[in-house]
C-alpha cells in the first residue's frame, strides 16, 4: 500500500452501504451530464422497447402512468465518486414495459437509448427482475430536467451513467454492444461493489 | 411485428434521432486507464490566493489530449482512500510531467492536503487519461467556455494550440468572480475575454457571462463551425450551454464538463 505522507481523510464512521472508493454527498445531487440539458414537454415524451421483442410498444406518459405505479427507494452511485443515500423515484418498474414488449428468448442485451442521443449497455438480467425502473418522479415531485426528466431509466444497482436520462427506448439485442460512456474508456458493466469504473478494473 | 401506440396515437414516435454522437476520432487506452501509477510531485506554483498549479512526475504517462482529466487517489495510514477527478492542466509533451490546478475547496478532503500538507518528493497515486469525449486534438475550431477551475482543461486546449503553432481558430470565454481569482491570467492572450462576476479593473464591465460575449463569436464563425467546450460547476454549464444553443451553435457540438 502506497501511503501518502501526512494525509489522515476526513474523520469518518464507517458507512455500511457505501461502495468502495464512494464518498457521501450527503444532500447535494451533482449533475454529471456531457451534453446540453434537452427540454423534452412532458407531453412528447414517449418510451419505446423494440429490438428483439415479440411486439415493438411505445407509451407516452400518460399511457406509462397506466401501469402499475413503482418505485425505488434507496441508494445511488455514481463513478466519479459520489453516493447519494435514502433517494426516492417514483414512477413504473421496467419490467412492466418489458412484459407487454414480451423479449424473445434470443435477447441478452439491451441498449437504452436516451431523446437526445446518449446510449448505455446493460445486460438483460440487470433490467428485469425488479431491479430497474423508469421514473418521472423525485421524492414526490417532478423530476427535474437536469436530472432527466421528464423521465428517466433507474438501475441502481450499477453505476449511475446506466441510469439513462430522458430515456426514449431500449433495444433488445442477442449481442452485447458499448454505449457511450462504455466506447469512452468506461467498464461494460459498472458494479459499483467491485468497482468497475473503468475498461480494464 | 406492427407497432402498437398503447396510449395516444402521438405515441407511435420511431427511435428519436442520435443528437449526440461519439466523437470516434477519440481512442482512450482502456489498458492504461485501468493502471495506478505512482507520481511525484516536483513543484507548486501559485496561481491565485485559492488555487495552486501542482508539477507532478509521472515516469509511465501515456500522454494524454487536451481535456482528458486523470484519477487521483491518497492513502491514509489505516488503508483510507480518498479518490477525486483532475483535468490536466498540461500540454500533452513528453517531458514526463503532467501539471493539475486545484481550486481549494472550503474542507476539502484532497484539495486541503494538496493545499496545506503536500511537498515536493510526495509521492500519489494516478490513473489516466481519462474520457476521450472532452478532448482536443486540436483539429476544429474551438470555442471553449470556463468558469473558475473550469478553465484547467481549456488551458490545456490553449498551451496545446500555442506550443503546436496551431492556426485552426481558438478562443477562451473565462469567467472569473475578481481579477485576482483569475487562473492563469498572465499567460492569456488574443485568444481569451475574461468575464469578471463581481469586480473588475477600472474600465471593464461586471457581470455574468451573457448573449453579448457569444453571439459575435457565432454570427461570424469558423469554417467548419465551432466545437464548443464548456466547463465549471453546475449552475455555470447549465448556463452557458443554453447560452449558446440561443446563439445557434448545434446542441451536438457542445461538450460538457461538470465538475459536480
Ligand atoms: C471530470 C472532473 C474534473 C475535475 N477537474 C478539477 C480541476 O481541474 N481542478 C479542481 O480544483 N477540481 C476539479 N474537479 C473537482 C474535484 O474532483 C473535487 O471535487 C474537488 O477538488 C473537491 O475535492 P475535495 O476532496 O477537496 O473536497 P471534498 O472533501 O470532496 O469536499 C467537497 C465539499 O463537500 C463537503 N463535504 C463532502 N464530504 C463531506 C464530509 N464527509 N463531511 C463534511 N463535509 C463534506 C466539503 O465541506 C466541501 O465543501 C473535477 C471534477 C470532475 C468530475
Amino acid at each position: 500500500m502506497n501511503t501518502t505522507r501526512g494525509f489522515t481523510g476526513r474523520p469518518r464512521a464507517a458507512r455500511p452501504g457505501l461502495p468502495p472508493g464512494q464518498y457521501d454527498a450527503g444532500d447535494d445531487w451533482p449533475v454529471l451530464s456531457a451534453e446540453v440539458t434537452p427540454e423534452i414537454a412532458p407531453a412528447d415524451w414517449t418510451f419505446r422497447v423494440g429490438g428483439l421483442v415479440a411486439e415493438p410498444r411505445t407509451w407516452d406518459l400518460a399511457g406509462a402512468r397506466l401501469l402499475p405505479a413503482a418505485g425505488y427507494a434507496g441508494d445511488i452511485h455514481c463513478v466519479t465518486g459520489w453516493s447519494k443515500f435514502g433517494v426516492r423515484f417514483g414512477g413504473v418498474s421496467l419490467d412492466a414495459f418489458l412484459d407487454a414488449a414480451g423479449p424473445l428468448p434470443s435477447a441478452t442485451h439491451a441498449v437504452a437509448r436516451a431523446h437526445t442521443g446518449y446510449t448505455a449497455n446493460l445486460p438483460l438480467a440487470d433490467l428485469t427482475g425488479g431491479r430497474a425502473w423508469i421514473v418521472w418522479e423525485y421524492d414526490g415531485q417532478p423530476l427535474a430536467p437536469e436530472h432527466g426528466g421528464p423521465a428517466r431509466l433507474v438501475v441502481p444497482h450499477l453505476y449511475f451513467w446506466k441510469s439513462v436520462k430522458w430515456i426514449a427506448g431500449l433495444e433488445l439485442l442477442d449481442h452485447d454492444e458499448p454505449g457511450f460512456w462504455e466506447q469512452n474508456g468506461y467498464h461494460a458493466r459498472g458494479n459499483p461493489w467491485e468497482e468497475q469504473r473503468y475498461s480494464g478494473d | 411485428m406492427t407497432e402498437t401506440a398503447t396510449h395516444t396515437a402521438g405515441a407511435t414516435a420511431p427511435t428519436p434521432p442520435a443528437r449526440f454522437a461519439v466523437p470516434g476520432r477519440i481512442e482512450v487506452n482502456g489498458r492504461v486507464a485501468g493502471t495506478w501509477q505512482t507520481a511525484t510531485l516536483t513543484g507548486i506554483r501559485r496561481e491565485t490566493p485559492r488555487a495552486s498549479t501542482f508539477r507532478l512526475a509521472v515516469p509511465g504517462w501515456a500522454g494524454h489530449l487536451p481535456g482528458q482529466h486523470l484519477m487521483l487517489r491518497l492513502t491514509a495510514a489505516d488503508g483510507y482512500r480518498a479518490q477525486r477527478h483532475y483535468s490536466l492542466a498540461s500540454a500533452p509533451d513528453d517531458s514526463g510531467h503532467i501539471e493539475l490546478t486545484l481550486d481549494r475547496v472550503p474542507d476539502g478532503e484532497v484539495s486541503g492536503w494538496f493545499h496545506t500538507v503536500a511537498r515536493p518528493g510526495d509521492e500519489i497515486e494516478v490513473r489516466g487519461p481519462l474520457s476521450g469525449f472532452f478532448a482536443w486534438p486540436g483539429d476544429r475550431p474551438a470555442l471553449l467556455l470556463g468558469a473558475g477551475s473550469g478553465v484547467v482543461p481549456l488551458m490545456s486546449m490553449v498551451r496545446h494550440h500555442r506550443a503546436r503553432g496551431l492556426t485552426v481558430p481558438l478562443r477562451l470565454l473565462v469567467s472569473a468572480r475578481g481579477p485576482e481569482e483569475l487562473i492563469y491570467a498572465g499567460e492569456f492572450g488574443a485568444e481569451t475575454t475574461p468575464v469578471f462576476t463581481r469586480t473588475a479593473p477600472p474600465g471593464t464591465p461586471v457581470g455574468r457571462l451573457a448573449a453579448a460575449h457569444v453571439a459575435p463569436l457565432l454570427a461570424e464563425p469558423p469554417a467548419g463551425g465551432w466545437e464548443a467546450y464548456v466547463c465549471g460547476s453546475n449552475a455555470f454549464a447549465e448556463h452557458a450551454s443554453r447560452l449558446l444553443v440561443a446563439a445557434g451553435q448545434p446542441v451536438d457540438r457542445i461538450r460538457i464538463e461538470r465538475f459536480g
